[in-house]
């Protein structure tokens, strides 16, 4: 039992608002009240927010180790000793498992969502979230190019598309739908893409348009906890934004969630007339409060990208002349990596870094955004309290526009805009807002019933630092870090969606399975064995 | 000037960055004798595993069967280290002055990714002279690298400024994705010379094997050979007096990259 007292409170899903407030802890859960026995965290001085929820990060499974695996060069910029608590570990941009626990930890972030996971790659992606401590976690399954899909829309047969994602997400463990780029991937094992939302996907008489309000039906129809989370066609491309448009208006009315927002608010016919469309697309969401999104900021320097998106990872090739890894997941999906350093001085780096603000500070509603640096490819997710920084201090917002390329002076609304976020909003975009919009309904706040995953921050002029060093982390009420050391080697939960199935459904896959696919149908599902903790999320049609 | 005795020669690998003119300098004897190195992955002090005489110098003499010592003269800027035996794995790497002197054999890496100062190896040297570690995309840049005896593969693989002369043998993959830079070979080389090169040049005074995608341009004497042939003989290297005259053939590749790397061919 435990009660954190005196402390500056942001608990935004209750609406309290830097008040002072004892919040009492017993069996890892906030609770009404505790015995005066408990033990006492004075938090004086100190802000206390529910854990950090990262709605979209890039932490686990074939990519992110295939990235692993291409840049030995990476490993060597950050080397983490072992301690007598922590393992050691490597990697700036693509942690090594358990680092990447720790560093989640140290600033304070408790939760960390998996974006993109093929269905074939589940068990590797959970085996390594077993191997990631510290926070819960959970996954995405990619389906905007899984053949079954396509074939159950070509042949208008939405029943069972909807009992095969039934069947795939319990069998996967998965969280969330997630679409990457739909048909696109598909086409790209033609060495093509597809260009908005209209075109044909080869050999599937479908459309991109098709499948994205069937799966955001399905996953309606399902009442999965998160709403259907997508990255749109043409991401990078100039010109972008209106296919951006046009998905939103597409699902008008369904729960979406689009991702990396900043890669697909792009203006301009090419790339000398690259320009923000950030402004529209925030216009938009401001009158349409059914979608959220994350930003994907970009942070200048060395990074790793990596997609299920093929068609855009060769673009990116192309362009960087960086080394390139592509794969193609037999049924399912497809999978690009490329190293890529944003430069200050690149004008059209500087414009999504100002894109990536302005999505920040021009959507009215903390609630509909939600900080991303899709980590690692807008930059790695160790640097979120650098952008809570810039969106805190307009002075320090404008020095960096000053030291960037001038055309970001010149040619967006960044420098025009005086919003500066409360702690209050900082808490709602980076805790509060993710864990409503995943439907997580017992985590990024504080109230009674919660997991007590808490954060107290201490407070200081400068928020970069801040957000980097929090005074404690607790994790289900218990003390995991304190002053930047950590305490504990905490094991943390994932968590999947529990559906009801169709079983005579099965029958429909295990011959195609058999014929088509390289693992046994019987081998293809995760067990329950698989997980260290897990929380399954029981979801009733 | 401080000496170091190697008191009992290992099997397990000792990491010894700590032997550097750079940390050496301004340490006492106590001090010297307490600096870390890692046995496997157990502490020991340098006191343990040398004797040490002298102090607060940054010239440093070292002797015994240094093979298994692994990282002496790491990322040194200043000052001299001499060395009588065999030595461990990247003797001299991201070195940035100074100079290495070695009289035995060195293993791989050796100045690998250096950006300046000087080494000469009395022996032989292993793979990846003056070369890269994984993913490295920019090599050595700048510095100067001598081997009396052969060298194994990937010689200044990604090099992108300075001088590397073997006068033994290489191995396969000579100068392969060289920016730029120079490697002479006085012995044979190895499969796949230059491959992927972008500038910089290869000298060879054997008849090379190459790629398709080198091409000839012509034969002839380049004058600047001169300059690099005044400089070795100043290091006490004899050059035969048909090197001077020539003439060597010149091809330019890779011409599946850039294209612009040469490399040139004793034709006498
Ligand atoms: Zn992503």
């Amino acid at each position: 039992m435990l009660k954190i007292i005196n402390g500056e409170v942001y608990d935004p899903l209750n609406g309290i608002n830097g008040g002072i407030k004892e919040i009492c802890i017993r069996d890892g859960k906030i609770v009404d009240e505790v015995p005066n026995t408990a033990k006492i965290i004075d938090a004086s001085n100190l802000v206390v927010m529910p854990g950090g929820i990262d709605i979209h990060s890039h932490i686990s499974g074939l990519k992110v180790n295939a990235g692993r695996g291409l840049r030995p060069e990476d490993h060597r910029r950050m080397v983490i000793p072992k301690t007598r608590i922590t393992r050691s570990g490597t990697g700036y941009t693509i942690p090594s498992t358990f680092a990447t626990g720790y560093l989640y930890t140290k600033l304070g972030y408790t939760t960390v969502m998996e974006a993109a996971v093929p269905p074939i790659g589940a068990r590797h992606t959970h085996e390594e979230l077993n191997d990631t401590p510290m926070i819960d976690k959970g996954c995405y399954i990619v389906l905007g190019n899984n053949e079954f899909i396509l074939r159950y829309l070509q042949k208008g047969e939405y029943e069972k598309a909807r009992d095969y994602t039934a069947w795939l997400l319990n069998a996967t463990k998965g969280y969330a739908i997630k679409i990457v780029n739909p048909g696109g991937v598909e086409n790209w094992k033609y060495g093509q893409d597809v260009s908005g939302l209209d075109d044909k996907v080869n050999h599937f008489d479908v459309t991109p348009r098709q499948i994205l309000t069937a799966l955001a039906q399905i996953n309606q129809d399902l009442h999965l906890p998160h709403g259907v989370h997508i990255h749109c066609n043409n991401l990078g491309v100039p010109g972008n934004y209106r296919t951006t448009l046009e998905t939103l208006h597409a699902l008008e009315g369904k729960r979406v969630h689009l991702t990396h927002v900043q890669f697909h608010s792009y203006g301009g016919e090419n790339w000398s007339g690259f320009a923000s469309k950030a402004p529209e697309i925030a216009e938009y969401l401001n009158q349409h409060p059914h979608a959220t999104i994350d930003v994907g900021q970009i942070i200048f320097g060395d990074t790793t990208t990596m997609t299920a998106d093929g068609p855009w990872q060769y673009r990116l090739h192309k362009i960087s002349e960086k080394k390139w890894y592509n794969s193609d997941v037999e049924l399912e999906s497809g999978c690009g990596i490329v190293p890529y350093v944003y430069k200050e001085k690149n004008f059209v780096n500087a414009i999504q870094w100002a894109i990536g603000l302005e999505l920040f500070l021009l959507i009215k509603n903390p609630w509909q955004v939600f900080m991303s640096t899709d980590h690692p490819n807008g930059g790695p997710f160790i640097f979120y309290p650098y952008i809570i920084r810039l969106l805190m201090d307009k002075n320090f917002r404008d020095e960096m526009t000053k030291r960037v390329h001038k055309r970001v002076l010149k040619d967006t609304v960044l420098p025009h805009i005086t919003r500066e976020y409360s702690l209050y909003e900082i808490a709602i975009i980076t805790r509060a807002g993710p864990a409503k919009a995943l439907g997580l309904t017992h985590k990024g706040h504080l109230g009674v019933g919660a997991d007590a995953d808490i954060v107290l921050y201490p407070k200081l002029e400068n928020k970069e630092e801040m957000f980097e060093r929090p005074v404690y982390v607790l994790k289900e009420g218990e003390v995991i870090l304190q002053e930047g050391q950590i305490l504990k080697d905490w094991t943390g939960k994932t968590i999947f969606v529990e559906l009801p199935e169709n079983k005579a459904f099965q029958n429909e896959i295990r011959d195609d399975f058999e014929k088509y696919y390289t693992v046994e149908f019987s081998n293809y599902p995760t067990g329950l064995e698989t997980f260290a903790r897990y929380e399954s999320v029981k979801v009733s049609i | 000037m401080i000496l170091l005795k190697l008191k009992e020669k290992y099997d397990i690998p000792i990491e010894a960055e700590v032997i550097s003119p750079d940390i050496f300098f301004d340490k006492t004897h106590t001090e010297l004798c307490g600096l870390p190195l890692y046995y496997g992955n157990k502490e020991k002090k340098l006191g343990e595993v040398f004797e040490v005489e002298g102090e607060k110098s940054d010239q440093i003499y070292l002797e015994g069967d240094l093979s298994k010592i692994k990282k002496i003269g790491f990322g040194m800027s200043r000052g001299k280290i001499s060395i009588k035996g065999n030595v461990g794995l990247h003797l001299g790497a991201f070195m940035k002055g100074g100079e290495i002197f070695v009289e035995g054999d060195v293993d791989s890496w050796v100045g690998a990714e250096m950006t300046g100062g000087f080494i000469r190896i009395k022996g032989n040297a292993g793979n990846r002279v003056g070369g890269i570690y994984r993913g490295t995309t920019v090599g050595m840049n700048r510095g100067t690298i001598i081997v009396e005896g052969n060298a194994g593969y990937e010689v200044g693989s990604f090099m992108r400024r300075g001088l590397i002369v073997i006068l033994g043998n290489v191995g396969d993959f000579t100068g392969s994705y060289m920016i730029a830079g120079t490697i002479f070979v006085f012995g044979t080389l190895g499969a796949r010379t230059g491959a992927g090169m972008r500038r910089g040049t290869i000298v060879t005074f054997n008849p090379v094997s190459l790629l398709p995608t080198f091409k000839y341009d012509t034969t002839y004497t380049p004058d600047f050979l001169r300059v690099y042939f005044h400089f070795l003989k100043k290091q006490g290297i004899s050059i035969k007096e048909e090197y001077l005259k020539g003439p060597y053939r010149r091809y330019h590749g890779d011409i599946s990259e850039l294209g612009k790397g040469e490399i040139l061919e004793f034709a006498a």
